[in-house]
């Protein structure tokens, strides 16, 4: 005669460990995400990696319908983010196309509108209303504002010959000489 | 009678020409149909607000882009692949079945599952008679009745039996 006494089964241990390893990594991956959330934007200093921006029908590089950040090595690249809803953008158009019609001749510095989450009509409409000559395209799928982690529009982003960027401006300018002072340091 | 009569049918073969005209002409996709594709989508400079009730410059223009994308016989399928083309996968309400956005999709009804087995399990243990922990040696509640007396002396003589 034998009695057995009935044995409390708890949860496997590989069980338990791979609910745990796998709450670690989902713990892991929200810290990582927010991380990178509260980050802010891009600091000077920084090296930017190479992107690209499509441009506009009639805002071509040398025929080109498409440019690369590598293509202005040797260059100070002057890149705004804009969008035709935003009225701070308007503020400061008609000065960064002054900006870029006085250093144009020069072939050292470059000027390159980013068009955030915007609609091509719109957006071409803006260009033409305040006469805009500069290279610009559409930020495809806020590529090139995600690497920037921009928080809005206007955010103008100056980096030098070497590919680093030396200077942010949040929000628009009030004068061309404002433009001119952060180009002319890197110039000269 | 007769005349009122041709009169009334002529009326009315009139208005019914006429009715279609207009419907002909009327293809301008309406707010509803473009807000069915609008609830679908999200800002992208607001936060969490869908494109059918967002009230900036931007959505306006969107909605408006998605009117002539459907006047110009764009379907939805395409219409927001336009769109996560153009301004990302985070303005879809329904992120694509690709990569890390599996997880949105399987993480909660996993747990919800791992959650119901393990409530499951817990109800069971809870409602099964308990059976006395009072085992070899053990004094506590042997003598509470008598089917315990007995159990305890019967294995008692078994121990007695064994050595």
């Amino acid at each position: 005669m034998t009695e057995t006494t009935p044995q409390k089964r708890g949860v496997p241990l590989w069980v338990q460990i791979v609910i745990w390893a796998f709450l670690v990594a989902l713990l892991a991956l929200v810290g990582v995400i927010l991380g990178k959330r509260q980050q802010g934007t891009v600091q000077p200093g920084d090296k930017i990696p190479d992107f690209t921006l499509p441009l506009f029908s009639g805002y071509e590089y040398e025929g080109q319908s498409e440019v690369k950040l590598s293509d202005f090595q040797g260059k100070i690249v002057v890149l705004n983010f804009w969008a035709s809803w935003c009225k701070p953008c308007e503020q400061e158009a008609a000065e960064l196309e002054e900006a870029w019609k006085f250093y144009e001749p020069s072939g050292k510095v470059i000027f390159l509108g980013a068009d955030y989450v915007d609609t091509e009509p719109e957006a071409r409409a803006y260009l033409k209303k305040f006469g805009i000559t500069f290279f610009n395209g559409p930020d495809m799928g806020t590529k090139i504002s995600q690497l920037f982690r921009i928080r809005g529009v206007p955010e103008t982003y100056f980096i030098d010959q070497n590919g680093a960027l030396y200077y942010v401006k949040i929000g628009p300018f009030l004068s061309v000489d404002e433009i001119k002072s952060i180009i002319d340091q890197k110039l000269q | 009678m007769k005349k009122t009569l041709q009169i009334l049918t002529l009326a009315l073969l009139l208005a019914g020409l006429f009715t279609g005209v207009a419907l002909a002409q009327d293809d301008t996709p309406t707010d509803d149909e473009v807000n069915a594709i609008a609830s679908q989508l999200y800002c992208p400079v607001c936060e969490n607000t869908p494109l059918d009730v967002c009230p900036t410059e931007a959505c306006r223009q969107w909605r408006e882009l998605i009117r002539l994308q459907l006047s110009q016989g764009m379907t939805e399928t395409e219409i927001k692949q336009y769109f996560m083309d153009n301004y990302g996968a985070r303005v879809l309400a329904e992120p694509p079945r690709a990569g890390l956005n599996w997880l949105v999709y399987l993480l909660p009804p996993a747990i919800i599952l791992l959650g119901a087995f393990f409530l499951f399990r817990s109800f069971r243990e809870w409602t099964k008679p308990k059976v006395e922990a009072a085992g070899v040696g053990g004094e506590r509640g042997a003598a509470s009745s008598p089917e315990k007396d007995d159990y305890v002396a019967r294995l008692e003589e078994e121990l007695k039996k064994r050595k």
